[in-house]
């Protein structure tokens, strides 16, 4: 019993995790409908820049994760313009070629800059290495900011999406693009809008990995971005409370694969998992069913 | 006299809408029949029904050919094609990026005769079924005078051509039965009058029989010996050109209520 | 007409003879070394992988991120095959072995998976693939991620122009099918096609199958050179490295993949010794193309012989021209 109650401790950090990092993923797909192969490294560079903040400048925890969560604003806004926004109106399979482009870009990119050895986040001090003991299951002070940070992220991302003008207009692009830029919303700006908040999440992500995990690496978010990617697919791609309810689901699948002895295989099982809801229902748990027009 | 197909009771329903309630249909061998009505009156539905793009919520379809009863519904596409069942699209589906000469070939696809080996080493067999393939598809490209255009992609041809190629590549699968949507859509009168007569043309040669969706009442009204008329997924009216002109409830839908009571 | 046609093939097959001849000269010359071999035998597989992806990607529309997957199959296949039997025989059985295997296991997964759309179908092959390789990475009959060793190596330049050619061939037969075109008919329009009598999903499979075949083709001649195999070979860069090849040479053009493996290649050899920024030039070579030329080099165009006739041509006619002029000057004198 108290080995499942640590279990589903460790599932929720880690799900906390996917779930920010599927956020992206689902907010893009919902809004252009391409899968953001470079948002897992925008997530890497998050996880970087954080690591920079608290060696080379000594910041402390917060503003570090505020530096890498405005830097990767700024990355995913830059990569949008950049590579995307010429291909609007390009086929979907240039668009994901594009992405994976992309995405090898930062990854080697960063390795030609930082090598390809993994580096340590620094030890943290004070507060942040505080346990709480109960009985034998044990939950860290880190644990408990990866919830309450993802926790306080999540509201303000529902806040943005569902009470202002702005997640108004994100609401009807992933609609009916032609019909909102009809309706005199500017849609690049709204796009735009929705790289930033996705790529600012997964900069908290990265951040809150490297202080969780410890190690951090050019191709650290290759893995973890599928694994994301699979979330959002699991919760129905373009679903925003689907995306947090397919982070924390995968988080659990995987921890609790790796606790009852199948470590080995923790990846398969989600690659497996993942295979089996495309070909049972695509569109995911919450997602609906949409034939093409003839 | 005898029946082709017998359409009983289709239904189809999308989530809380119905696109189409309970519409029986009976064709006669070798007859040109019109379905018309007011946008979204769920014509293209029907078609739609009818080769397998969608599955019927309830009803059904049944084909008959030499005698052998066929049930459609539910069939996929591909199999309701094979049970000589063609159509064209209401906006134009070409395989844009080949040339005539292919969009044709591959229509013709279900009566090639040489198996995957053949396709792979290029046997006797293939070259055989291959020359077939190449008369049969020039003899039917020059009744729609495309011959001389075969190698051409069939993005770059004008409008109305496309939408003879379109008839060329549906008549390509060897039909009993075609289906017609609005196959004079954007033409000015003098294709459609020229249309008109090749309509009328093939349906002797190929001897077939023919369902045509149309908003253009001059074309529907010159060559359908019956029209039935659906509005909101139902048939509200079925008969003759001249018994669809005067019936009341058909001008009601086209011109909305308030018209017969005034 | 006909003769026009034998006489094509005639000069397609002077055409292989030379190229085999001439690279097996230099070969004996050794002006290509054994480290230029690696290169060689790398642009053979490479073309092998490219031209099977594009029959899936290019020609039948549906986009695959899994080829890696059946490569590895194909070349542990070979490799655990010719470990037991070091003979030439034991080479053919593996590389007839590990294709049949990775068709099979392309079947497998095909059926399922490719009722899925563009990016879902991309995520599944993806994930396909990645299940394969931790699998090969947990087996004890592939030696875990520490992979296999010492494989005798029976791929030389032969056998790798024949299994290239081979599968080249058949794959441009099977396109000038009615069969290839039921495949192309599906890329261009899935419903339109659907409702002119072709069974789509049996041809998505088909194609997936014979890509899978020749992936598996691949892998095998890649075991039986390189000596070692650890799954980590084998992983997403793999599939996407295939992917470049296609892309840059346009999907939907056999002669594109084949020449984009063979710059592609003769690039990375250049760029060997800085691998880090080889990946980065490889990735903004693919962004690039995307942003300018997203039909790749060639379209959906076929670069053929015709081009040498043309050149031929030219040089002819040239040289008729001289002969007339000289012809006239004698005359005047």
């Amino acid at each position: 019993m108290e080995q499942l109650l640590q279990q589903v401790i460790n599932g929720i950090s880690l799900g906390s995790i996917y779930a920010l990092i599927a956020l992206g993923y689902t907010m893009v797909y919902g809004i252009i409908k391409l899968i953001n192969f470079a948002h897992c490294d925008v997530y890497m560079i998050g996880a970087y820049v954080g690591y920079f903040c608290m060696t080379t400048f000594r910041l402390g925890f917060v503003p570090s994760l505020l530096i890498a969560m405005v830097v990767c604003t700024l990355l995913g806004v830059a990569i949008e313009k950049i590579a995307y926004k010429p291909l609007r109106n390009a086929t979907r399979i240039a668009v994901l070629i594009t992405a994976i482009g992309v995405s090898m870009f930062l990854e080697y990119g960063t390795m030609f800059f930082v090598k390809a050895t993994s580096r340590s986040y620094p030890e943290m001090t004070g507060i942040m290495t505080e346990r709480f003991n109960f009985g034998n299951v044990v939950i860290t002070m880190q644990q408990v900011m990866i919830l309450v940070i993802t926790v306080v992220l999540m509201i303000l991302l529902q806040f943005i999406v569902r009470k202002t003008r702005i997640g108004k207009a994100m609401r009807a692009v992933s609609m009916d693009r032609d019909a909102a830029e009809l309706m005199g919303i500017n849609i690049d700006g709204t796009i735009s809008f929705t790289f930033a908040l996705g790529s600012a999440l997964a900069g908290a992500a990265g951040v809150l990995v490297g202080v969780y995990y410890n190690s951090i690496n050019p191709l650290m978010g290759v893995l973890p971005g599928l694994k994301a990617f699979v979330a959002a697919v699991f919760g129905g791609i373009g679903i925003i409370p689907g995306a947090m309810i397919g982070g924390y689901f995968i988080g659990m699948v995987e921890v609790f694969v790796s606790g009852y002895g199948g470590s080995l295989y923790r990846d398969a099982v989600v690659f497996g998992i993942l295979i089996l809801i495309l070909i049972v229902k695509p569109t995911g748990l919450l997602g609906k069913n949409t034939g093409e027009k003839v | 006299m005898s029946v082709i197909l017998n359409i009983e009771k289709l239904t189809k329903s999308f989530g809380g809408l119905t696109a189409v309630s309970n519409v029986n249909i009976k064709l006669e061998q070798g007859e040109l029949v019109g379905l018309i009505g007011p946008n979204g009156a769920g014509k293209t539905t029907v078609f739609n029904l009818l080769t397998g793009v969608y599955v019927p919520t309830a009803g059904t379809i049944t084909l008959s050919k030499e005698g052998k009863n066929t049930a459609l519904q539910g069939l996929k596409p591909y199999k309701v094609c094979m049970n000589g069942v063609a159509r064209t699209f209401q906006n134009i589906r070409l395989f844009k990026d080949l040339t005539v000469l292919d969009n044709v070939r591959i229509a013709m696809h279900k009566n090639v005769k040489y198996g995957l080996l053949s396709g792979f080493l290029h046997l006797p067999s293939y070259h055989r079924e291959e020359k077939k393939l190449m008369e049969k598809s020039i003899e039917l490209l020059k009744i729609f005078k495309l011959d001389d255009k075969k190698d051409e992609y069939a993005k770059n041809l004008p409008y109305g051509e496309q939408r003879h190629l379109e008839i060329a590549r549906a008549l390509a699968t060897n039909p009993v039965l075609l289906l017609l949507d609005e196959p004079a859509a954007g033409m000015n009168p003098a294709e459609t009058a020229k249309l008109t007569e090749l309509i009328k043309w093939i349906r002797e040669k190929f001897n077939l029989t023919i369902i045509l969706i149309e908003h253009d009442m001059s074309l529907v009204m010159k060559i359908c010996e019956r029209i039935y008329v659906l509005d909101y997924g139902m048939v509200i009216a079925k008969g003759t050109p001249d018994e669809i002109k005067t019936n009341k409830r058909v001008i009601e839908a086209y011109l909305g209520e308030d018209v017969s009571n005034a | 007409m006909k003769k026009i046609f034998e006489k094509q093939a005639v000069r397609k097959l002077i055409f292989l003879a030379l190229t085999f001849i001439i690279v097996q000269l230099l070969i004996y010359a050794d002006i290509i070394d054994a480290y230029l071999q690696n290169t060689l035998t790398a642009i053979c597989i490479n073309i092998i992988l490219a031209v099977s992806l594009n029959l899936i990607t290019g020609f039948t529309g549906q986009f695959s991120l899994g080829h890696a997957g059946f490569m590895s199959i194909g070349a542990y296949t070979c490799a655990i095959i010719t470990l037991r039997m070091p003979t030439i025989f034991g080479f053919f059985l593996g590389v007839f072995a590990g294709a049949i295997f990775a068709a099979l296991v392309g079947f497998i997964v095909g059926l399922p998976t490719l009722r899925l759309r563009g990016d879902y179908l991309a995520i599944a092959t993806l994930g396909m693939a990645e299940i394969i390789r931790i699998i090969f990475i947990n087996l004890k009959i592939t030696n875990g991620a520490a992979g296999l060793q010492n494989i005798p190596r029976f791929t030389n330049w032969t056998w790798l122009f024949i299994f290239m050619v081979g599968t080249v061939l058949l794959i441009t037969n099977f396109l000038k099918s009615t069969h290839g075109r039921a495949c192309i008919a599906i890329r261009e329009d899935e419903i339109a096609a659907d409702s002119m009598g072709i069974n789509t999903t049996k041809y998505k499979v088909i194609a997936f199958i014979i890509g899978a075949f020749c992936a598996g083709i691949a892998g095998a001649l890649y075991a039986s050179y390189f000596y070692f195999l650890k799954p980590n070979i084998f992983d997403f860069l793999k599939s996407v490295n295939v992917l470049v090849i296609v892309v840059l040479g346009g999907l939907g053009s056999v002669s594109g993949s084949i020449l984009a493996a063979i710059l592609l290649e003769i690039i990375s050899t250049f760029l060997q010794s800085f691998s880090e920024l080889r990946m980065v030039i490889y990735a903004l070579l693919l962004v690039v193309i995307m942003l300018f030329r997203p039909q790749g080099l060639m379209g959906s165009k076929e670069v053929t012989l015709a081009v040498f006739n043309r050149l031929g041509g030219n040089l002819k006619s040239g040289m008729s021209k001289l002969e007339q002029r000289f012809k006239s000057k004698k005359g005047r004198v």
